[in-house]
């Protein structure tokens, strides 16, 4: 595992330079490991609006020290890339996999735009939306209004992964005595305090089968399940109230990872609050509170750092940022350093985690992993 | 190194294929366009989407479509709702790529039924033509600054394989001939023409010299399907699965200036880990027809070369002795190839892809080749002249 960055804007490097310098982290912490001799095949998650380049893809393999050999791109958030390895690896092809993820938003200078181009070009953008956040806001409204979440509950997200943050060396925004209530509103009922900021980063995970994992690092963190789903891309039909592709996503990895009860065996949990009521909606479309249940259970402490359930230890999104598709391998990251006891953090036990990321509006897919050491 | 372990737990075929036809400014949106592929794939199976577990999409750059995280939008008409679906991506290579990956998706047994979808609407993207998407694929600091354009590459390619294997236009004219004239087999078929001649491609007009308008393949909208299955699944769905048998893929350096252009170095890196995997050591003998991406007439010649079916330079000659035409004794692109059918760039390599398909199972009609077909194989090209993907398939 390696990252980089971590930087509201890395002004020192180019995005090449960062995914290699996030590489040669994951090589090194892959006890050495040699990507010309070693690696099977290379994968990349990236997005060409993102990158300001048309055919993104074409600049993957260098910075991963992949040219010559097989890689290839997934226009998805960077843990999808590592389903897509982690069924390489299972097929019996393939032994070490590299993952490659990053995002460079201080480049972007029309995010707001290049957001709203990820709308259905008939139905949607012809609304002209001055603030893409609106379409966050709708759902959250939709949320709160059929479960009862009030605004003290997001009060309470935002305070929890700010004071989480500030542990989190590469948590550049954690502010711990900011107050959600006084920050502006931006699309009622959704604060600046809600919305995650965007931050410059690369992550670079390295794969491997359980018949080499060992030649690489004596204690791997094994990767137990691993699934995805998609809900309805058209906005006006897909549930605004519930992301039912968490929902799915979490099955289909507990299932693979013989997971019954989440609550009781997951330990802790990385998932994606890049806007405050999504961490409460994902908690519960991950089974770790029944539907509804989360904002009391959030009140109890049960999610804090040293609760029953520790979600987003790292304090998430909200205090780190999105690094665009990198940010599934930033929760992932997070949490295989909390495993291994690289980063000490208030989880009474740290053997069971799951990992979610969500791609944001208007998007409507999610990806969940299970780890276990 | 790739391939070392090839006891594979589940063997993967494919089922059933559909394609749109491929034309310019289609009236159906992106996801229209996906969906008549998909359901034309899961008709031939017997499958409705149901049955599907995970679906994986093609496309190439967004910029075409004109939609951000294509991918996201696309899995809507690609079947992909309420379902694991993923969009995998190298460039002008996608569309054979796509059922690579749906390759694993099937052989990790995660997925039983796999449908892989690749989609293209060009026609409407940019102006003043769809070309101008590429001006956007370069370096931004040392190469965008001086506004290359994607024909331009293309032709110092095709020059440096002339001059290199001592080729005339007229040789290689006789791919585009050739091509054009077998997709008139094809109902897909954009380009079909059975009177063109040597001196038509000649005569039509430079657009970057060497290479005439009719060298080119043309600006297309389209899309294409598979369904791929576990073995059990496949014998249950049909009594004639194709399997695949090898898949393989390389991306050289995004540094293409630094390039030998002669010859495909990285296509022979894919089709050798392809060609590994299908237990292939003499691919002119054991390939009995193959698709090679031909978006430029010279291409089929520099990748017949790359996929080790010619000797070096010894393409050109193939073809002038016919043992490329449908009936000689190694057809490529009985289909049309994209200089006939089209180019939808991803939804054109997966065409090539269901080609091999229906002539391993003698369902290609007029476009069947004469000889028994065992063993076929399709190959697409991509990125800036880096990228190239292969699969092997058969009975």
């Amino acid at each position: 595992m390696g990252w980089f960055g971590f930087q509201p804007e890395v002004v020192d490097y180019s995005f090449r330079e960062m995914v290699f310098k996030a590489a040669q982290r994951a090589y090194e912490d892959a006890g050495g490991l040699d990507p010309r001799g070693e690696v099977d095949a290379f994968v990349s998650c990236q997005e060409d609006f993102w990158e300001g380049i048309s055919i993104a893809d074409e600049f993957a393999p260098d910075p991963v020290g992949g040219a010559m050999k097989p890689v290839y791109t997934v226009a998805g958030d960077g843990l999808q890339c590592v389903g897509q390895a982690y069924m390489m690896i299972r097929s019996g092809l393939f032994d070490v996999v590299v993952v490659e993820s990053h995002g460079k938003p201080s480049d972007v200078e029309t995010l707001d735009e290049v957001m709203f181009m990820a709308t259905d070009p008939i139905s949607i953008r012809p609304l002209a939306l001055e603030n893409v956040h609106a379409l966050a806001a709708l759902e959250a409204r939709a949320y709160m209004a059929e479960f009862g979440v009030a605004e003290e509950h997001l009060d309470a997200v935002v305070e929890k992964a700010h004071k989480a943050g500030v542990k989190n060396q590469r948590a550049v925004f954690a502010s711990p005595g900011r107050s959600r209530s006084a920050t502006p509103v931006v699309a009622e009922p959704l604060r600046e305090a809600d919305i995650a900021k965007f931050v410059d980063a690369a992550v670079v995970v390295v794969l491997a089968s359980e018949r080499v994992a060992k030649k690489y690092n004596d204690a791997p963190v094994w990767v137990d399940g691993v699934w995805w789903s998609t809900e309805t891309s058209t906005l006006e039909l897909h549930n605004w109230a519930f992301p039912l592709h968490a929902r799915e996503a979490a099955d289909g990895a507990y299932a693979q990872a013989k997971i019954a009860d989440p609550f009781k065996e997951v330990d802790f949990a990385e998932v994606d609050n890049r806007y405050a009521f999504k961490e409460l909606q994902h908690i519960e479309a991950l089974r770790l509170a029944p539907r509804g249940m989360a904002k009391d259970l959030l009140a109890d402490g049960a999610f804090c750092p040293g609760g029953r359930l520790p979600v987003n230890l790292s304090g998430g999104a909200l205090a780190e940022g999105v690094p665009f598709e990198a940010h599934g391998l930033a929760r992932l990251s997070y949490a295989v350093g909390v495993m291994r006891g690289e980063i000490k953090a208030e989880v009474d036990r740290a053997e069971t985690a799951v990992v979610h990321s969500w791609r944001g509006v208007p998007t409507t897919t999610s990806v969940v992993a299970v780890l276990r050491i | 190194m790739t391939g070392r372990n090839l006891n594979f737990k589940h063997r993967v075929a494919v089922v059933g294929a559909g394609l749109t036809l491929f034309r310019r400014r289609m009236l159906e949106t992106p996801q229209e366009l996906a969906w008549l592929a998909a359901r034309q794939a899961l008709d031939e199976a017997g499958l409705t989407l149901k049955d599907i577990d995970c679906v994986v999409i093609g496309s190439a750059p967004d910029a075409f479509d004109g939609v951000h995280m294509k991918g996201e939008y696309l899995a809507e008409g690609a079947g992909g709702i309420r379902k694991p679906v993923v969009r995998v991506y190298v460039g002008g290579a996608t569309g054979v790529f796509v059922p690579i990956a749906a390759w694993w998706h099937a052989a990790s047994g995660l997925c039983k039924r796999v449908l892989a979808v690749a989609e293209e609407k060009m026609s409407h993207a940019a102006k003043p033509h769809p070309q101008y998407v590429f001006r956007y694929i370069w370096d931004p600091v040392v190469e965008r600054p001086i506004s290359p354009n994607l024909l331009w590459i293309f032709a110092m390619e095709m020059h440096r394989y002339m001059y290199k294997c001592n080729v005339k236009k007229e040789d290689i004219a006789l791919v585009a001939v050739k091509n054009k004239r077998n997709a008139c087999g094809h109902p897909s078929a954009q380009l079909c023409n059975p009177h063109i001649k040597v001196e038509d491609v000649l005569n039509s007009e430079v657009l970057v010299w060497p290479v005439n308008r009719l060298d080119v393949s043309p600006v297309s909208d389209g899309a294409a399907a598979v369904v791929l299955a576990s073995e059990e699944e496949a014998r249950r769905i049909t009594d004639t699965p194709v399997w695949i048998k090898g898949i393989g893929w390389t991306l050289d350096t995004t540094h293409w200036t630094n390039r030998e252009l002669a010859y495909p170095e990285y296509v022979r890196r894919a089709a050798e880990m392809a060609y590994r995997m299908a237990g292939i050591d003499n691919p002119r003998k054991q390939i009995d027809v193959a698709e090679p991406y031909d978006p430029f007439d010279y291409k089929e010649l520099h990748h017949m070369e790359g996929l080790g079916l010619a000797k070096r330079c010894e393409a050109p000659i193939l073809t002038r002795e016919g043992v490329t035409q449908r009936d000689g004794d190694l057809p490529i692109n009985p289909s049309g190839g994209l200089l006939g059918v089209g180019n939808p760039i991803a939804a054109a390599g997966l065409m090539k892809v269901a080609e091999i398909f229906w002539q391993i199972r003698g369902e290609a009609g007029a476009r069947q080749v004469k000889k028994p077909v065992y063993t076929g194989l399709a190959q697409a090209w991509g990125d800036l002249m880096q990228a190239g993907t292969v699969i092997v398939m058969g009975i």
